[in-house]
């Protein structure tokens, strides 16, 4: 072990003990390290690991304008009112061109001003492949190991990734404003499957009544698709069976398949008795947000009691070893491609019908299977 | 880059804190600053308009940014920007933040600023290559 590796050692554990004890600046930096994956920084994440569990992670997503920004910053007022500590993550897209990224959640951020109790924290998708949910996932770890009581992540719905972000939580909330299309077009943006709790926001807005029905048209067909329609009014109505294909977390690879996911899998949980919410809101005068509270305080509530939050948290890290051993054996393969000459030249040796794609990828990865299987026959 | 960023693993950034403080409601240069921090690659906070110090210390602090620009063209730069500073050291960020001054300063409250920590102050018409690359030239190192 080198003196730098001793030094970063050091540096880890200083950052730890000081986010533990509550210093603002150690959890900026640990979320630093986490989103530039510094070295140490997966030292840095185990450790915080054991302190983690606490918090109340809340997902939020909705397309450009819904008024995320505005409506995250009103709970967070709620939450801080009720004597809770939060935390707040805001993803934004970055250029796919220059890797830029203009971060502007933190302008609605306007009811918690000079409130250090409120650490709101702006990350962008660096164009990570699949590596957006785990350093958001790793982010909030960070939070809840800090002693954040509720943790908002609020994301654009409008990609894979995003969508994997909200999932990370432990309550996914969908705004939707009024007038943004037709039930196809809610169909089609693939949010239907993913919401505990939806949110019409703008409610001030004409066509709110036509955008609530719909919703709750769409969720009741979700549900149940063989049981009785129960449409007309909104609200926490808990009690009716149904199944939430997000929730078994074994179709981490089938969720984009909107409305073919839902058919396919849409009744394996029958035990699962959440019936999605519908709440209207006016995020800029604040409308609302207490009935939307007291909504994610019962989502909260029947994911305790029904196991169903332990479940999630198990399913997430499983997903989340799977995750971290992809990246890793990519990053291997990566390695081992550029030994022999890089993607490139070898796709150039394909082109002129020297080889094919199949033998390239034996060839590369014969070494790699025979070592595993040496160690194997060690073992 | 160093050896971890060929390893494929590490990404880094320029983060910047693009801040308006006090009682100035001109943004344009805010704003076109932020888009040509983006379109230069960095990561850009932008933090709204009419913001206090507290404020504006706040974000810089959680954001935790490289860089914090702040636009001032109200002539408030002697009494706000100080406050700014001292909030940064009260959370241990003054050290390793680029401090930027964009807007209109007078020539004679430059050394002033300077003394304080202010890095750089650049007036209007100031070419934006050159803000880009006192940046990229500036930004401080940290892992």
């Amino acid at each position: 072990m080198s003196h730098a590796e001793n030094r970063g050692e050091a540096r880890v554990d200083a950052l730890v003990s000081d986010l533990l004890d509550g210093k603002h600046r150690a959890l900026a930096r640990a979320i630093t390290k986490i989103e530039n994956r510094s070295p140490g920084y997966r030292e840095l994440v185990s450790r915080l690991h054991a302190h983690t569990g606490g918090a109340d992670v809340v997902g939020i997503t909705g397309s450009p304008g819904a008024g995320k920004s505005t409506l995250v910053d009103k709970l967070a007022k709620a939450y801080r009112d009720a004597g809770f500590t939060v935390g707040v993550i805001g993803v934004d897209p970055s250029s796919p061109y220059t890797g830029g990224a203009v971060l502007g959640d933190r302008i609605r951020m306007a009811s918690n001003v000079g409130d250090m109790d409120v650490f709101f924290r702006s990350m962008s998708a660096r164009g990570q492949l699949g590596g957006l949910s785990t350093a958001t996932s790793d982010a909030v770890k960070a939070l809840d190991a800090f002693g954040k009581d509720k943790i908002l992540v609020e994301t654009v719905g409008a990609g894979q990734s995003e969508v994997d972000v909200v999932r990370t939580a432990d309550t996914v909330t969908v705004l939707v404003q009024p007038g943004s299309g037709d039930d196809v077009q809610m169909l089609k943006a693939g949010i239907l499957e993913i919401g505990d709790v939806f949110v019409v926001n703008k409610a001030d807005m004409d066509g709110v009544n036509r955008t609530v029905a719909e919703l709750e048209e769409m969720i009741h067909l979700r549900d149940n698709p063989g049981a009785t329609l129960d449409s007309g009014h909104h609200g926490v109505d808990a009690g009716l069976p149904k199944g939430v294909s997000e929730h078994d977390g074994t179709h981490g690879d089938t969720h984009g398949g909107g409305a073919r996911d839902e058919g396919a899998d849409g009744s394996e949980d029958a035990d699962d008795g959440w019936e999605p919410a519908v709440v209207e809101t006016v995020a800029t005068t604040g409308d609302g947000v207490e009935e939307l509270v007291e909504t994610l305080a019962a989502h909260a509530d029947y994911l305790a009691e029904s196991g169903m939050r332990e479940r999630k948290a198990r399913s997430r890290y499983a997903e989340e070893i799977r995750q971290l051993l992809r990246n890793d054996a990519n990053a291997l393969l990566k390695e081992e491609l550029d030994r022999r000459g890089g993607a490139e030249a070898l796709a150039e040796a394909v082109a002129d019908r020297e080889t094919d794609p199949y033998a390239v990828a034996d060839e590369v990865f014969e070494p790699l299977r025979e070592c595993v299987e040496a160690r194997r026959g060690e073992e | 880059m160093s050896a971890d960023a060929e390893r494929g693993q590490q990404q880094r950034t320029v983060r910047c804190l693009i801040a308006k403080v006090g009682l100035d409601g001109h943004d344009r240069g805010a704003h076109v600053i932020a888009r040509a921090f983006r379109d230069a690659g960095f990561e850009v906070v932008y933090s709204g308009l009419h913001r206090a110090p507290e404020e504006i210390v706040q974000a810089a602090v959680q954001e935790d940014v490289d860089v914090l620009g702040i636009s001032i063209l109200s002539g408030a730069h002697n009494t706000l920007v100080p406050k700014i500073i001292d909030g940064l050291k009260e959370y241990d960020a003054f050290e390793d933040t680029l401090i930027l001054v964009g807007g209109i300063v007078p020539d004679e409250d430059r050394p002033k600023l300077k003394e304080m920590g202010v890095s750089e102050v650049f007036g209007p018409g100031t070419p934006m290559k050159e803000t880009i690359e006192f940046v990229r030239n500036n930004a401080p190192r940290r892992d």
